[in-house]
């Protein structure tokens, strides 16, 4: 199976990773077609930020291939796979709060006329660029604290999707946004679908936002990928029910283990 | 304290085309713009009251005296501003600034090496000890107080060992045009602090490295996760003023005539970087500072210094003077900020 190219932008076998006694990913099998945007849902320390870290060359992991456009790579650095197309919206958007809002859109690949910046040119291009995203900002020359939240997010992904990435690697997008910034980033991806040659892994919580824009979904719980369907086939109703399985599950276990703990009522079911 | 604004990346001329203002408007908008205007009206102000408390203030060789006590606080602290805006500290540059003529003496009259030679490998070897700084502090996760305060002492233990304690005269290979050009002449200190900070604020601010120190010292996760490589800047920053502080020693030693292992005080000459700098409006939460408030925030302590010696009052209250200097500027830093926040948003 391992090098066939066929259609995938990214695939990943059998990748592992631990964090000294802690297990993130146990055997993570995931693929990503060209174009596709694939929904990565999960509850809180499935490992799906691990993932995301891992595919963006932040973490290194301990088992497992990485298959980029059907070849294999080993991701050294964030710089690395950015060579690769590959760019990630971290949750945190990594923006620098003292730095304008084009050096933020330009951070780590500046424009320079060696040795100074070309700052009249980066600043020219950020306008032009978050206009054609229609991402409206008072002006580029602003501290990228002086805005908001949804701003702020516009601007995070905006400057991966500048940077001509091929994969892009939505880190929780929609947390902590409001219905009007939520449907400004769902919109940034459905551009970026309708030119097809973007391919797009979102980790979300709302199961209702991600099902509009994704073609697939797969959820990761204890570190491996045990749902895998194209959102034609599946709901909101199911996918919660998946993840609240789950903590039932664990739950019943936890019960078995200490019987005494259940003072509370249980839930119906 | 992530409301301190950072001035040095808005220092970009005005894009072309936009309308000009009237001049009042344009310079309150300067001031709010730029912190470096309020620290220049301050060392301005100073100037022109002890000019006219005392006719002696602008004789030359008075401004000579003030040149040559600005100068190797304004280049120690042009390095240091790079530290802060980091989120570092440098406490051992003191040290460095004591240590490195020591080394040039020892390399020229105990090595037989060339003078400008020796120079350039007691700046090395400063530079060298900014790498231990900045490698301790990134790789073992020492906090940088905690770092430099041990290279500071180890390296103020060095000096004294080395020249048990007393001074050693300045080389004889050292001609009188080397003498000249690192010091022993009215201007050459002037000279060399113009040009040391012209080139570190073109550093900070039109930079890539500027950049991503700012980048560095504003969201530390961020510019790691954007791919910056934190701990290279971090290290290149400590070993840039160190550097800085060994060629400052070198310069005063030139001016004094003499190699003291006294020279900058144990702490002193750092204290009075680090007050400088922030008088200047640099933040020590690091992602924002100046090299230029900071030579003008050494140039009002000259000024203060020198003038009150001037029109005879005792040079104790100084020290209340500075503190005083240091709180106001800190406090009105913090409350311009938040103004031109609420002004521009």
């Amino acid at each position: 199976m391992a090098g066939d190219g066929g259609g995938d932008a990214l695939r990943v076998e059998h990748v592992a990773k631990r964090f000294g006694g802690v297990t993130a990913l146990r055997d993570v099998n995931l693929r990503l077609d060209r174009g596709e945007v694939l929904g990565l849902i999960g509850d809180n320390g499935a490992g799906k930020s691990t993932l995301i870290k891992i595919l963006c060359g932040f973490h290194q992991p301990d088992a497992g291939s990485i298959f980029v456009g059907g070849e294999e790579v080993v991701l050294r650095s964030v710089d690395h796979a950015r060579t690769l197309g590959i760019d990630t919206v971290y949750q945190d958007l990594a923006l620098v709060n003292e730095l304008s809002v084009y050096h933020n859109m330009f951070l780590n690949r500046e424009l320079v006329r060696w040795p100074l910046l070309s700052n009249r040119r980066m600043r020219r291009l950020a306008r032009e660029h978050l206009e054609d995203m229609g991402v409206n900002i008072p002006s580029v020359d602003d501290e990228v604290a002086k805005l908001s939240g949804g701003q702020r997010q516009a601007i995070a992904v905006a400057r991966s999707v500048y940077s001509d990435a091929k994969i892009l690697l939505l880190d929780e997008p929609l947390a902590a946004m409001g219905a009007k910034e939520g449907a400004l980033i769902l919109d940034l991806v459905r551009d970026l679908k309708a030119r097809g040659d973007v391919s797009v892994i979102i980790i979300a919580h709302n199961y209702g936002q991600i099902l509009e824009v994704c073609d697939r979904i797969n959820l990761l719980q204890h570190g491996e990928i045990t749902f895998d369907k194209p959102t034609s086939q599946t709901s909101v109703q199911e996918l919660t029910d998946l993840v609240v399985a789950e903590y039932r599950a664990a739950r019943t276990q936890k019960l078995r283990a200490d019987p005494g703990m259940d003072a509370r009522p249980t839930p119906r079911g | 304290m992530s409301d301190t604004v950072d001035v040095a990346a808005r220092v970009e001329p005005a894009p072309a085309g936009r309308p000009s203002r009237g001049l009042p408007r344009r310079v309150g908008e300067a001031f709010l713009r730029r912190r470096e205007a309020s620290v220049l009206v301050v060392a301005v102000a100073l100037g022109v009251y002890f000019a006219s408390a005392s006719p002696a203030f602008l004789t030359q060789p008075n401004l000579v005296n003030i040149a040559q006590a600005t100068a190797p606080v304004a280049i120690i602290a042009a390095g240091m501003v790079l530290v802060l805006v980091n989120g570092e500290i440098d406490l051992s540059v003191a040290a460095v600034f004591a240590l490195a003529p020591f080394n040039m003496h020892y390399l020229v009259d105990y090595y037989h090496v060339p003078i400008l030679l020796a120079i350039v490998l007691a700046l090395a070897i400063s530079a060298l000890i900014g790498f231990v700084n900045g490698f301790i502090t990134v790789f073992f996760r020492v906090p940088s107080f905690v770092t430099t305060l041990g290279t500071a002492n180890i390296v103020i233990g060095i000096v004294l060992v080395t020249s048990h304690a007393y001074p050693a005269p300045i080389p004889d290979a050292a001609t009188e045009t080397i003498r000249h050009w690192f010091g022993d002449s009215d201007w050459a200190h002037l000279t060399w602090c113009l040009l040391i900070v012209a080139c570190f604020h073109v550093l900070l601010t039109r930079t890539r490295w500027g950049l991503h120190t700012i980048a560095v010292g504003g969201n530390p996760l961020g510019a790691t996760e954007s791919g910056i490589r934190a701990g290279r800047i971090k290290i290149g920053n400590f070993m840039m003023v160190a550097t800085l502080g060994g060629f400052a020693g070198i310069l005063d030693a030139f001016r004094i005539n003499t190699i003291d292992p006294n020279l900058g005080g144990g702490f002193g000459i750092m204290f009075t970087a680090v007050s400088a700098a922030v008088i200047g409006g640099t933040a020590l939460a690091g992602g924002s500072g100046t090299v230029i408030g900071a030579a003008l925030g050494a140039l009002v302590l000259a000024e203060l210094q020198d003038g009150m010696n001037l029109i005879g009052i005792s040079a104790n209250p100084y020290f209340i003077i500075l503190g005083v200097a240091i709180l106001v500027s800190m406090i009105a830093n913090v409350y311009l900020s938040r103004l031109r926040r609420a002004g521009r948003a």
